[in-house]
């Protein structure tokens, strides 16, 4: 009998690092603050006092060293879960992460296995300014090796991180600093999220919109609002950039004919970019209009919450975009 | 031939066997492919370990199958010493599907992990961190495993290897964090490129000991290893041991080594040469004779053909190779 809880997308993630370190001596956490202080965002929250400092494992500023020294153990046997914890530190490493993990099993023919997760989060929203507010998945997922997971609420946090954890092959888990506290309901029995498998959000049969991470929730605002105008918006959460479910995003477009890719990465070179071109290539023919794509102006993050908010998409510009691609007068 | 009485050698038979003949396999093996590439044969480049072969089997004449090893991209000798095979590793040089990696990773990148040799590295550096986590997961897996990061000079100058050997330092990891000091750093030389005159003298920032030999000497490098790794094993922590020593050939197969000057090369390449003064060590201390010795130099120059041969006639691998291995679970 599955029993309906609320918790939020902290508590969510939390349990699924204790419930995967309750199944698997082998997981250890290891990163800035996570012990005794529970992390910035208290996602780890009571592990140190459940687990021990053996398994919870706080790290000196040192985010080179504590995710090559994660690289290293999960190669000999170990399934360490790093929290970088901000996703522009994960630039600081990014040999350990893009040279050294996404490569090794390729390079050493199938040889090594690095059953890593690195969590991190990222987004703008609460004027952190431009080193603590930056949306990199498109940047992870550009590099063959790494799986690359962005989810958008309680359930698929901790679905997700669960399977992502018993991945034999390192995973970039990307949370949201603004969906810490947003709560949704989660189930107490377990339960796994494949990855990728994208999920309709909505159903709708006017437009087909696209997205992952909070901006899943911009758009299902925006699709409330094009709802009355009579627009039935479908809202598809990727969840995953790596593996892409693009076949769900097809099945979507055979339906609507109409797809907005709404990223809160800048705009230029992002992921839109790439389904953009993947749904064309694959579904030209299904095309009533152009693909638009609704992401972050080109600059980065200042600090002034007006200028943040005029430089991220907002649920305005995805109604806009909406109803461009209807070819209704915005 | 008997040992000489009374005094109780310093190497039994078996071990000095074992590293006179790795060291003369590096040697032969390396002297091969510095021929082999010179002839285009080999694709890639290649950095070449001949001249520094007492280091790697220095050190791991220690070492067991469960320790580990983190290598540079002049890896060869660190694979050899750590018992890679030299069919597989010559296959792989040649790019072959029977090479260690299938051919993936080429002479930057072999990796045996059945041996515990994580892997050559192509970027300076990069093992610093994972030497650090094949410890950590000795550490907490409560085996009395150790892991050995080699690096060379070029090598401390870059923040891994602060990063990795204060996380050694503070976590009383069992690393062994081994340079070999070959006095340049790509061209550049070491005196240049570096704070210190010697990279030991970096250990006393992060309060674990550092101590330099003489890396011609097998010996004097199989002493501070010894020392080392029995320290890392009863979780005394992390050391640093700095190897003086010289590269035979260029940092990469083509330099044309302008700057090295001649007197150096007369001292490395004929007066102080690693392979004779261990071979000096072995015939003086009656531990093995010149036809013992002689037997094994030619059954090294025997089985370096045949990882040459094996190679040669060893198949590419096929174009359906290319998708495999990059994910280890996808879809």
């Amino acid at each position: 009998m599955s029993t309906k809880r609320v918790i939020t997308y902290a508590e969510a993630i939390n349990e699924a690092l204790r419930e995967e370190m309750k199944a698997d001596p082998n997981v250890i956490l290891l990163g800035e603050d996570i012990g005794a202080y529970g992390g910035v965002f208290k996602v780890t929250k009571g592990l140190l006092d459940e687990f021990g400092s053996d398994r919870v494992i706080d790290t000196p500023i040192s985010e080179t060293g504590f995710t090559g020294a994660g690289i290293g153990a999960a190669m000999t046997g170990m399934k360490p879960v790093v929290e970088i914890m901000w996703v522009d530190f994960t630039l600081v490493a990014m040999d350990q992460i893009l040279n050294q993990a996404a490569k090794m099993t390729y390079m050493s023919g199938g040889q090594t296995k690095v059953p890593l997760v690195i969590r991190t989060q990222g987004g703008g929203g609460r004027g952190n300014a431009a080193q603590h507010s930056q949306s990199l998945e498109t940047m992870f997922a550009h590099v063959p090796g790494l799986k690359v997971v962005v989810p958008s609420t309680p359930y698929d946090a901790k679905g997700l991180l669960k399977s992502s954890i018993r991945e034999e092959c390192p995973v970039i888990f990307i949370e949201h600093k603004m969906l810490y506290n947003q709560k949704g309901e989660v189930p107490s029995e377990e339960y796994f999220i494949p990855l990728g498998q994208a999920d309709i959000k909505r159903e709708g049969k006017d437009v087909t919109i696209v997205s992952l991470s909070r901006m899943v929730h911009f758009c299902l605002d925006a699709a409330r609002e094009l709802q009355n105008e009579g627009i039935e918006a479908e809202v598809i959460d990727l969840r995953t950039l790596v593996p892409l479910d693009l076949e769900l995003v097809k099945k979507s477009v055979q339906k609507t004919h109409r797809l907005v890719i709404v990223h809160e990465a800048t705009r230029s070179y992002g992921w839109g970019a790439e389904v953009a071109a993947r749904i064309q290539e694959e579904a030209f023919d299904e095309l009533d209009a152009p693909v638009l794509r609704v992401g972050a102006e080109d600059v980065p993050i200042p600090y002034n919450l007006n200028l943040e908010k005029e430089m991220l998409p907002q649920v305005r510009d995805i109604v806009d975009a909406a109803r461009n691609a209807l070819y209704l007068s915005v | 031939m008997k040992m000489t009485e009374g005094k109780k050698q310093e190497l039994s038979r078996e071990q000095a066997i074992w590293m006179y003949q790795k060291m003369v396999e590096i040697r032969k093996f390396e002297d091969r492919v510095h021929e082999l590439f010179a002839r285009g044969i080999l694709p890639g480049f290649v950095h070449l370990y001949a001249g520094e072969e007492a280091v790697a089997v220095g050190v791991c004449a220690h070492l067991n199958e469960k320790d580990s090893i983190t290598s540079t991209h002049r890896g060869h000798g660190h694979c050899i010493a750590k018992e890679c095979d030299l069919n597989g590793m010559m296959a792989e040089i040649y790019g072959k599907v029977t090479g260690l990696c299938k051919g993936k990773g080429g002479s930057m990148h072999i990796a045996d992990l059945e041996k515990g040799m994580l892997g050559a590295n192509g970027i300076v550096g990069g093992g610093f961190p994972l030497a650090c986590g094949s410890a950590l997961t000795a550490k907490l897996k409560g085996t009395d495993a150790v892991s050995v990061c080699f690096f060379g000079d070029g090598a401390n100058n870059q923040g891994t290897f602060h990063e990795g050997i204060n996380l050694a330092a503070i976590w009383k990891l069992p690393v062994i964090f081994v340079a070999e000091n070959n006095g340049y750093g790509e061209a550049t030389p070491f005196s240049y490129a570096s704070s210190c005159t010697d990279i030991a003298q970096r250990a006393a920032a992060y309060n674990i000991p550092g101590v330099i030999v003489d890396g011609k000497d097998v010996m004097a490098v199989y002493r501070a290893a010894k020392e080392a790794v029995i320290r890392a094993r009863n979780g005394e922590g992390p050391t640093l041991i700095e190897c003086k020593t010289y590269r035979n050939y260029g940092h990469f197969e083509g330099d044309a080594q302008k700057y090295k000057t001649e007197e150096e090369k007369q001292e490395n390449l004929s007066e102080r040469d690693s392979i004779q003064i261990f071979r000096q060590y072995l015939l003086s201390n009656n531990v093995l004779t010149e036809q013992e010795l002689d037997r094994i130099d030619n059954d090294v120059e025997k089985a370096v053909s045949e990882a040459v041969q094996f190679a040669e006639e060893s198949p590419y691998p096929s174009a359906d190779e290319l998708l495999k291995d990059v994910y280890v679970s996808y879809q």
